[in-house]
Order: C-alpha cells, then sequence, then structure tokens
C-alpha cells in the first residue's frame, strides 16, 4: 500500500511534467539584464548623436538634426544601424545566457516548447516591423518609438504563453509605455529608454532572483 | 479512506508513467512519440506498451503522419481519458487530505 509520501511526490511530479511539457523553462533573467543594458547604451548613442539634454521636449532638436544630419551620417542611417546593433547584440547576449543556463540544468534549448514560443513571439514583432516602416514612410517619425514599444509588449504577452507568467506583466508594462509615448511626441527616446532599458534589467534581475539563484 | 483506495487502483492510471503520459497530454494538443520517450526517459518498447493500454482504455487517441518518408505518430487524449485523469487526481488529492 502506498504512503502520503508517495501520493504526494506523484502529484509534484505530475505539475513538473506539466510545466516542462507545455513551457519553455530555460529563458534566463540574465539575458533580460543583458538586453536592458544594450539598449540604454544604444539610447545613450542616439542621445549623443542628438547632442541633447535628458528630459527636454526634442521636437526642436530633432527637425534640426533630421535637417542636417551629425557626424557625416543621415540620422536615418544613424538609427537604423543603431537599432541594428542593439537588436543583435540583445538577440546574442540571450541565446548566451539562455543556453548556458539550459546545459546547466541539462534542459535541451531548441524543443517544441522553444519553437512554440519563438514563432509566437514573432508574428507581432514582425507585424510590428511592417508597421514602423509604414510610419517612417508616412512621414510620423514620432510614432515609431511608442510603436516599436506596443508591438514588442504584444508580442511578449503573446509569447508569455508558453514561457513563465511573469514575461506577460513585463509584456503589459512595455504595451503602457508605447501608450503613453503616443500621446507624448517628443519622449520617445526616454520612454524607449525605460522601456528597452530598465524594464529589461528590473525584469532580468526579478527572475533571476525568483527562478535561478541556487 | 478504503473506498478512496480501491478507486484509485482499479483504474488504468495507477502507474507512475501511464500517469506521466497523461499529464503531459492534458496540457498539449499533440505530442509525438518521441517526446514521451524523451521526457519520461523510456525505451521505444517499454512506452509502447503503456500507450497500448492507454489506447485499449480509449483514454489516447493516435495520428499517423509523414515527415518525409519518416512516419510520426502523435497521441492526443480523449474525453474519456481527460475524465479519467481528473478523477485520478482528485481521488489522490482526497486521499491526502484524508490524512492517514
Amino acid at each position: 500500500m502506498k504512503n502520503q509520501n508517495e501520493h504526494l511526490e506523484t502529484l509534484t511530479e505530475i505539475r513538473s511534467l506539466m510545466e516542462r511539457s507545455s513551457r519553455f523553462i530555460s529563458l534566463s533573467g540574465l539575458s533580460g539584464v543583458a538586453a536592458g543594458v544594450c539598449a540604454l547604451a544604444g539610447a545613450a548613442m542616439v542621445y549623443l548623436y542628438l547632442g541633447l539634454p535628458l528630459f527636454s521636449n526634442q521636437r526642436l532638436y530633432y527637425v534640426e538634426v533630421l535637417e542636417q544630419g551629425r557626424w557625416g551620417i543621415h540620422y536615418a542611417t544613424f538609427f537604423l544601424l543603431d537599432a541594428a546593433a542593439v537588436f543583435v547584440l540583445a538577440l546574442a547576449s540571450g541565446i548566451f545566457f539562455t543556453t548556458r543556463k539550459a546545459r546547466q540544468k541539462g534542459q535541451k534549448i531548441w524543443d517544441p516548447m522553444a519553437q512554440r514560443m519563438l514563432v509566437n513571439l514573432a508574428i507581432p514583432l514582425l507585424a510590428g516591423g511592417i508597421f514602423c516602416i509604414a510610419l517612417y514612410k508616412t512621414g510620423n517619425f514620432g510614432l515609431v518609438a511608442p510603436a516599436t514599444l506596443i508591438f514588442y509588449g504584444l508580442a511578449l504577452v503573446n509569447g508569455g504563453k508558453y514561457t513563465f507568467d511573469d514575461i506577460r506583466y513585463l509584456g503589459l508594462a512595455e504595451i503602457l509605455l508605447g501608450i503613453v509615448g503616443l500621446f507624448k511626441p517628443g519622449y520617445g527616446l526616454e520612454l524607449w529608454a525605460l522601456g528597452f532599458g530598465v524594464l529589461h534589467i528590473l525584469y532580468g534581475i526579478i527572475m533571476f532572483n525568483k527562478y535561478e539563484r541556487a | 479512506m478504503k473506498h478512496l483506495l480501491e478507486k484509485l487502483e482499479t483504474t488504468k492510471l495507477d502507474n507512475r508513467i501511464r500517469l506521466g503520459i497523461m499529464s503531459m497530454l492534458m496540457v498539449n494538443d499533440w505530442v509525438e512519440f518521441g517526446a514521451f520517450k524523451e521526457m519520461l526517459g523510456l525505451t521505444d518498447g517499454n512506452l509502447a506498451s503503456h500507450m497500448k493500454v492507454l489506447e485499449a482504455e480509449s483514454y489516447v487517441e493516435l495520428r499517423k503522419l509523414f515527415v518525409g518518408r519518416k512516419p510520426q505518430t502523435s497521441y492526443t487524449a480523449t474525453i474519456a481519458g481527460r475524465n479519467a485523469f481528473n478523477d485520478h487526481l482528485a481521488a489522490l488529492e482526497a486521499l491526502l487530505k484524508s490524512g492517514s
């Protein structure tokens, strides 16, 4: 006859199997911190480029720089290079820390759960990317930064169904910042730095303490 | 207390592996044969024999797809299977609460 402990063990095992077979749980908190640092560095580059005082309404500065460019680089080229560098570095560090965590815990990184999470992240991101290109083409430059925040937040809420629930709250916070940005043009860069930089770092630290600290 | 135990032991789910298989099917629509093997750490033969039991009870349904030339078998839980799993879990919990 089985005893209490065995039944408890069975229940724990069921829960663990359900968790491991339906969610991608190798995502490392450190990758969030790294992504946040990359984003802050990227935002700092833009500040330098624009030559801005902090927290000033920047419409006028934008107009000036947009017309003349700086350091011999056209603003569109600079923004694009900067954003691409942030994206590549953040992605690379995310892959690095997540692979490391998976290896430490003996989990596979490229499993059906990871694929499902990435597909669900990618759908709103791609739609958002195309939307931002359209904004840029129609001259709505000020809406690009808030739009990236909103679509990124939607991607997190969507992908969050297949990983830790906590990521949904990060997604909701990004959406909120993006919405604020829609109605506060000129503060796009600050909100962007807050959303992609500060929030990522906070989230990463919280996740690391909650799931990874041994 | 006694009837609870009996209830547990008469169902085909009173087996770690079969319960594990059903746990995975409760949270996924379709699960591929290889995924069970990996997650539960089983051999082909061992897993197949447990699957046969679950199939015989109509707790699971299978479908075969061809990926390239390789047949790929996936499983899903039937309504009967889901009910059996939920009943089994409820019985387990009741047993724990009765605190013997």
